[in-house]
């Protein structure tokens, strides 16, 4: 996740496994959804948008979140 | 025996506040996601305020309040119920006593909220949802169906705009009308063990989800990592399957998108947001308040009329040598005259008119000194009496009001988790994520407060390194007024490397501390609320139920440094200190010896502390010198008690002591460069 484009959509491949998972579940964001990336700042925080929902992921935690680009 | 036994357990049910209630009062407990507005309707219900804010995190504990024959708890907001920090712990523990829950839930964030909803409804508890936000949905033209909502989930829904108070009457209704809501086929199969085990189908869903507090409670293992991962999607899904059928959207995507929200995010347009937000600040409390507003408030107020007329007072009764200084006046020989009164005021009227006439010129600056200890003790320099009360309500009264209005308006514009995304990547390099903006803002305004809320941060190394940023480098309202006062009056050089110091210190420290402490920071993970324009009443509220806590909280600590300082004063013993201290003050910092007086007030109170250096004949170069030593110096007593209960004895003496080292090393340091 830490490398998609501004502006696109993608589709969650496989989220980290423990508590973070579940933080992101409740969040909104499970397996198979697809998001747009809102926005990616420099240093690589990204800003992704589920409906009305944005949700800042830092770029450690990106890294860890596979997707697959629309 | 028996006795003694039952009287014992029945006074253990009182101390715990959820526990078994006298009478059997029914308990309705408020639950929500964070910024749905759960606390308006908790002050719809029981009448009393609470703290409303737009950033996660500051209901921290519990509010409790009555409504009719009922209690009402109003909890943390929350994205679930679990263990997995303080906030959480607190709401579970209050939902699992609740027997009633009123569920508020943002109508613009329904995948979100839901969520919570349908653990709610999954844990069998008696519910009545309640959709806020109805205002806003209407501006966005986003339509919700609340009857089929109602009909999917099995629960009454009430659609409602809380800031506007529209739709609280329907809370009544919702009340009596809450009922268990529909919960999957396949729930009962999963829980079905444990529950027979236990009796509370609450509890079974969370041992069963996972929560090693509630299974270490009933003395049983909990559920496996997989077990909640398969609730979890199986919940996620069904919230995301009842959103597409009840909600309907008439505009075109990108409708919404904020453009100040999207702005303030990306450090191109957000830096410049910044510096506009910080510079109107400024020009807010570094110039308008603390210079107009306190010009008036201490100058005229409290030195003029306050302190005048009190000191007069106490002259007319007690002997007193009174030192009157026109500072308009050029000739040397009409500027100063000393009065003596071996007696009191009225031992020659002559004298007295004179003096009154004269000390009341408009530029006229009175000195009293009273050789009557007790007077000396009340009235005196640091009279507990005169000066604590005039820096009390004309010094830091206005500013601490000051400060915490800015806060409050920059909390509910929902700009500080932007502010907190925008400076994720610095804060990395520290060893934090970008949340750990949140308490250090807060430090601005009380470094206690700030210690509080360090535990929203992810892990014990990140509480640490905030923990330690705070107790080291970071200035409360009521010390930054004080500095904010001195540094304007010194010029633009003493700021500038007042403000590069202090900032060089918090990188080497913060980056050390990122190098050499064992363990992982967690990444950022925040929900971005809606970008608003901040609600003035809300604004004041909250500016005034602080500034009173505040100022309850701090008043005592200020006698008490007065009373400490102005014993020692008296004794001789703070001239014994001062002497003690003065190789390090006079030759090190190159300081008056005097300037001592500071650190010793500065232990129980820093902005005491540096109000101590007010009345001192400082060089701007010593100014400089003087406040990076007592910024850096120990935080107050009531922030060193908090950070002990915080971070462990060990951790937070070792901060306490080493702020000493470094607060003499580096101010010396700068003392040697620039005096």
């Amino acid at each position: 996740m830490d490398k998609i484009k501004k502006g696109t959509y993608f589709t969650i491949e496989k989220l980290p496994s423990g508590v973070v998972k579940v933080q992101l579940i409740r969040l909104g964001l499970s397996e198979g959804d697809t998001i747009l990336c809102l926005e990616r700042l420099p240093g690589g925080t990204i800003i992704v948008q589920k409906n009305r929902q944005e949700i800042a992921i830092g770029f450690e935690l990106a890294k860890l979140i596979s997707v697959r680009s629309k | 025996m028996k006795d003694i036994i039952e009287h014992k357990d029945h006074h253990l049910h009182l101390e715990n506040p959820l526990e078994a209630t006298p009478g059997g009062m029914q308990k309705i407990v408020l639950a929500g996601n964070p910024n749905v507005g759960k606390s308006l309707f908790f002050n719809y219900l029981s009448g009393t305020y609470v703290d409303v804010s737009n950033f996660p995190g500051t209901t921290v504990s519990i509010t409790k309040g009555f409504y009719k024959n009922s209690e009402v708890y109003d909890t943390p907001g929350v994205y679930g119920v679990s263990s997995f920090n303080d906030e959480e712990k607190v709401a579970r523990d209050i939902i699992l006593e609740a027997d009633i829950v009123i569920n508020v839930v943002n109508s613009l964030h329904l995948e979100r909220d839901l969520f919570l909803t349908l653990q709610l409804i999954d844990m069998g508890k008696k519910i009545s949802v309640f959709l806020n936000f109805g205002d806003e949905l209407k501006k966005r033209k986003i339509k919700i169906d609340a009857v089929k909502l109602s009909e999917l989930l099995g629960v009454p829904v009430y659609e409602t705009s809380a800031v506007k108070k529209i739709g609280f009457d329907k809370l009544d209704e919702a009340i009596s009308a809450a009922k268990i809501g529909i919960q999957p086929d396949g729930l009962h199969h999963i829980l079905h063990e444990t529950l027979n085990r236990i009796g509370s189908q609450a509890e079974a869903l969370l041992i069963t989800e996972g929560d090693e507090i509630v299974a270490a409670k009933h003395g049983i293992p909990c559920g496996s990592g997989e077990d909640r991962e398969f609730i979890y999607i199986e919940r996620r899904n069904r919230v995301n399957e009842i959103v597409s059928t009840v909600e309907r959207e008439d505009s075109s995507k990108g409708f919404f998108f904020n453009a100040l929200g999207k702005y303030s995010l990306s450090p191109l347009t957000g830096i410049p947001i910044l510096i506009l937000m910080l510079t109107i600040l400024y020009f807010f409390i570094g110039d308008f308040v603390s210079q107009r507003v306190v010009n008036f408030t201490e100058k005229t107020i409290g030195k003029k009329y306050f302190e005048y007329y009190i000191k007069t007072f106490v002259a007319d009764y007690t002997p007193s040598d009174i030192t009157v200084t026109r500072i308009n006046e050029i000739d040397p020989a009409t500027r100063t005259r000393v009065y003596s009164f071996k007696n009191n005021l009225n031992e020659n009227q002559n004298i007295k008119r004179e003096f009154l006439h004269f000390s009341r010129e408009e530029d006229a600056i009175v000195d009293f000194h009273f050789s009557n200890p007790i007077a000396k003790l009340l009235f005196g320099e640091f009279g507990i009496i005169s000066m604590t009360i005039t820096y009390l309500l004309f010094l830091l009264l206005p500013l601490v009001a000051a400060f915490y209005f800015a806060m409050a308006m920059l909390e509910d514009s929902g700009y500080l988790p932007r502010l907190a995304t925008m400076l994720d990547r610095t804060m990395n390099k520290i060893g934090l994520n970008g949340r750990a903006v949140i308490p250090i803002m807060l430090g601005f305004g009380c470094v206690t407060m700030a210690t509080i809320t360090t535990r929203l941060l992810g892990s014990e190394r990140e509480k640490t390194i905030a923990t330690a940023i705070l107790m080291y480098v970071i200035p409360c309202s009521a010390q930054l007024a004080v500095i904010a006062v001195l540094l304007s009056g010194a010029g633009f050089l003493p700021i500038f490397i007042y403000v590069f110091v202090i900032f060089s210190t918090l990188v080497v420290i913060s980056t050390v501390l990122n190098k050499f402490l064992p363990g992982q920071s967690t990444p950022l993970l925040i929900d971005l609320p809606i970008m608003r324009m901040p609600r003035l009443d809300n604004a004041f509220k909250k500016t005034f139920f602080r500034t009173y806590g505040f100022m309850k909280e701090a008043s005592v600590w200020f006698f008490v440094g007065a009373l400490f300082v102005g014993l020692l004063d008296i004794t001789g013993m703070l001239t014994v200190f001062q002497n003690m201290l003065a190789p390090i003050t006079v030759h090190w910092l190159k300081l008056p010896k005097e300037a001592a007086t500071a650190f010793v007030m500065g232990v129980v109170r820093r902005d005491f502390g540096a109000a101590g250096l007010f009345n001192l004949a400082l060089t701007p170069m010593q100014i400089t010198v003087a406040l990076i030593t007592i910024t850096l110096f120990v935080p107050c007593i009531a922030a060193f008690i908090i950070m002990i209960k915080e971070r462990g004895i060990k951790e937070g003496l070792i901060i306490w002591f080493s702020a000493w080292i470094f607060a003499f090393l580096i101010g010396g340091i700068v003392a040697q460069i620039i005096i």
